[in-house]
């Protein structure tokens, strides 16, 4: 039934692609609870690497240690050729225009249009670009996310799935080289969030973007993972595509698949 | 052991926001400058807090007035009642009354709304599009509230005396230009320039105790609640200790 499972897709495909991002040895601790320990997970250019762990296993601290939200305690993260720790905020505001960022929440901002909402990210990272070409990239990428109608609503109007797909939109409209998803699915109903993981798969195929997606939802990590990084007590326990996974016969792995 | 615990939060809490105001000035002057954001804010912080400070200062001069004339009827000074409450409303009570009003309206609004933000991501959010959030919502925000309450307490002024006047009439003839004169004749630069220098800092307060309420508002709706709830409060009590230093200052420089 489920026909765009990636069962079928060999990770050594992606493997071959060029490295975009890799984070090694990685230590994060608050105050005295450690979170990510020992933590390594590299990305290749047009791959999608799900990260699974359970609520309150560090996967939304690893994914904001990326985008430089957080600083690490120690360890590496190089996101295309740069080791994010390192960046001073001029360096880390240039390459934060080459990764897309899809927050749980959303975090849309409830005070602006949904066209002010695509067009932040346009005039805050200091591009240069005529008013024309910022109506058109936002006519774009609601086009993208099929919501070309909603551009003068305000995100209050807006459904959980709506505004969802309008931070998609959002996402998109730098062209990330690489976008980070945080729970995409979680909080939306099925069918809600079968259209959103079709819409991650349609938009992996249109921008050929690498993709690290944070999720605990298994319908979300059959239909788009290339590999599945298994997080577990800020481990990475254990790496394979999601059929190598399901035939395991460890309890902690099997817990999720169950 | 519940009193040292009060007294450690309370320095902790103290150390965090004159780190935060260190943070604000360090800022303050650095560009990139958010100038269309602190006009928004001028616009949302001081226009359209105008009805409300209308409102709430034309009643406290009408009802300042009725509530004053038995007194001075009794001692014969009946006639000193535009001058006396003059003083008062431009001294005291204006600034006071102005700035505790709009703690109670922009403070909160200020603490729900960074609160919400931060909550929801939107801060984070901020960050990644290549903003520095404290600039754009806190410099903002603090600079708005600092340059609009002064000006909101002397339309407050205004307004209040023109309540006074309404107040001396209602049991009495008063002409228009006689209260004018009487009142301006009794006030001095000296009664007008340390009220409003004082809410210059008022305003500041308000805005800076509601940015760091919010902004480090805990996750959850409860959280959000809170950082509104406490702006208000804190911003309340310190306008009254800043009010108290304000008339210490004034004395020591000979402007009482």
């Amino acid at each position: 039934m489920h026909t765009t499972e990636n069962k079928e897709r060999p990770a050594q495909n992606a493997e071959q692609g060029k490295a975009v991002m890799a984070v090694r040895n990685l230590y994060k601790s608050f105050g005295s609870h450690k979170v990510l320990i020992d933590f390594s997970v590299s990305l290749h250019s047009g791959e999608n690497v799900v990260v699974l762990g359970k609520s309150g296993s560090g996967k939304s601290v690893l994914i904001k240690c990326i985008i430089g939200l957080l600083k690490p305690d120690s360890g590496a993260i190089e996101v295309l050729g740069e080791s994010i720790p390192d960046l001073n905020d001029e360096a880390l505001d240039a390459i934060r225009m080459k990764i897309g960022f899809l927050f749980q929440s959303n975090a849309l901002y409830d005070s602006m249009t949904v066209r002010e909402n695509l067009e932040f990210p346009l005039r805050r990272h200091s591009i240069t670009l005529m008013h024309e070409d910022v109506d058109q990239l936002v006519k774009d990428a609601l086009e993208d996310v099929k919501l070309a109608h909603t551009i003068d609503m305000m995100p209050a109007e807006l459904s959980g799935g709506m505004r969802k797909r309008i931070a998609l939109a959002r996402t998109l409209i730098l062209k990330p080289a690489i976008i980070l998803y945080d729970e995409p699915t979680t909080g939306l109903d099925p069918i809600t969030s079968r259209e959103i993981i079709d819409l991650i798969k349609e938009v992996q195929q249109k921008y050929h973007a690498a993709s690290l997606i944070i999720s605990h939802d298994m319908n979300c990590v059959r239909m788009v993972a290339d590999r599945v990084v298994m997080l577990i007590d800020g481990r990475n326990y254990r790496e394979g595509t999601y059929a190598e996974l399901i035939q395991s016969e460890d309890p902690a792995i099997k817990a999720f698949f169950e | 052991m519940l009193r040292s615990q009060f007294w450690k939060k309370f320095f902790e809490e103290t150390g965090e926001i004159a780190r935060f105001t260190g943070r604000l000035f360090s800022q303050w002057f650095k560009p990139p400058y958010e100038i269309t954001e602190f006009l928004r804010q001028c616009f949302i912080i001081g226009y359209k807090s105008l009805p409300l400070v209308m409102l709430t200062t034309f009643i406290m001069g009408l009802v300042l007035t009725m509530q004053i004339r038995p007194f001075l009827i009794d001692y014969g000074v009946e006639s000193q009642l535009p001058a006396m409450v003059g003083i008062a409303i431009v001294r005291e009570i204006g600034p006071v009354i102005t700035a505790l009003i709009f703690a109670g309206k922009i403070g909160s609004s200020i603490g729900a709304e960074l609160g919400s933000m931060k909550v929801t991501e939107q801060i984070d959010a901020m960050e990644v599009s290549g903003t520095n959030p404290f600039k754009y919502l806190v410099v903002t925000r603090v600079l708005a509230a600092t340059f609009m309450l002064p000006l909101l307490v002397i339309l407050g002024d205004a307004v209040a005396l023109y309540g006074t006047y309404l107040g001396v009439n209602m049991s009495g003839v008063t002409s228009f230009d006689l209260f004018w004169t009487k009142v301006f004749r009794n006030l001095s630069f000296s009664d007008v320039l340390p009220a409003f220098v004082k809410s210059f800092f008022f305003g500041f307060a308000v805005g800076i105790v509601g940015c760091y309420k919010g902004y480090y508002s805990k996750k959850g709706t409860e959280g959000v609640g809170q950082s509104a709830n406490s702006a208000v409060v804190l911003s309340s009590v310190l306008i009254f200790i800043i009010d108290l230093i304000a008339v210490q200052v004034t004395g020591v420089l000979g402007l009482n």
